[in-house]
């Protein structure tokens, strides 16, 4: 990769910087695993009844739609790598637009939770148990915290095509676009996981 | 890694693997309709991690990247494991 003049710049140290970051990421939501596995062991039944709620279809639309962001951000970096900057930001422009769909999806998800005022304190969830305390708890804290996650990625993706359409990445200095992506796909990560545990462990 | 030209990965690549966590994915909605019991479990998780392990090599370049990459990858993963394994043991066997 060549350097430019003037300024100095290290892809190499800024990819390896991003990957120790995605470290602390996934040992952040590996640490609310360890909860879940907890107290699901603790409290299998009220977890095994208490994800029959769940949509399993919305799930499963929102599952695919990650997979899809995931990969078109993916292209966009080939397409920078091979000069194309409108295929780059169309690629873009398309994982942004699905990454607020899934947020839409979300929002109608926990919309209907909160309608049968099933949210984390609530005192018709406080008559159902512990169990379900537990796992609405959890489920509202994990899917937020991915939903923040998913916010950042969609800010972070905004700042990179507005950088490429301003040919301040291009095909010869594109590093910030490679760790968008990676964060972009990190989300993807935790998601693949959470899905299962959620929604399709019953 | 500096003089090297940077690894460009083809569009259909990315496609392909796209096709295959799909399938994955409606696999793991279908069987987990259809049995019961832990093997539930073992299979939505096994899954999940065959689709990870697809991302973390080819979305994220885990395959072409340094080999140092993917060491320290599995290192998170695998204390991660340890952690949830040794408290699932304390619960376990209190």
């Amino acid at each position: 990769m060549s350097m430019t003049t003037e300024t100095h710049r290290d892809d190499l140290a800024s990819k390896t910087g991003m990957w120790l970051f995605l470290f602390t990421e996934m040992l952040l939501f590996g640490g609310l695993f360890v909860v879940y596995s907890v107290y699901r062991y603790r409290n299998s039944l009220a977890f095994h009844l208490a994800a029959h709620e769940l949509n399993v279809f919305i799930g499963t639309v929102n599952t695919i739609i990650l997979l899809i962001s995931s990969s078109t951000i993916a292209m966009s970096i080939t397409a920078i790598q091979k000069q194309n900057k409108k295929l780059a930001l169309l690629l873009l422009g398309v994982t942004i637009s699905l990454g607020l769909a899934f947020l839409v999806n979300k929002y109608f998800e926990w919309g209907e939770h909160i309608k049968e005022h099933i949210y984390p304190g609530s005192p018709v969830l406080a008559l159902r148990g512990q169990g379900d305390v537990l796992f609405y708890g959890l489920y509202f804290f994990m899917t937020g915290l991915h939903a923040l996650h998913i916010i950042i990625g969609l800010v972070f993706m905004g700042i990179v095509t507005a950088k490429v359409s301003r040919n301040k990445i291009s095909h010869d200095n594109y590093v910030l676009l490679e760790n968008s992506g990676l964060y972009w796909h990190l989300v993807d990560l935790i998601w693949i996981f959470l899905f299962p545990l959620f929604y399709l462990i019953t | 890694m500096d003089d090297e030209k940077a690894h460009i990965i083809p569009y259909r690549t990315f496609l392909y693997v796209l096709a295959l966590l799909i399938a994955l994915t409606l696999t793991s909605v279908a069987v987990t309709q259809i049995y019961l019991g832990t093997l539930t479990v073992a299979i939505a998780l096994v899954i999940a991690v065959i689709k990870s392990s697809f991302v973390l090599r080819i979305f994220m370049h885990l395959k072409f990247e340094n080999k140092i990459y993917s060491f320290a990858v599995i290192a998170v993963i695998l204390i991660l494991c340890l952690v949830i394994i040794i408290t699932l043991l304390d619960y376990i066997y209190r």
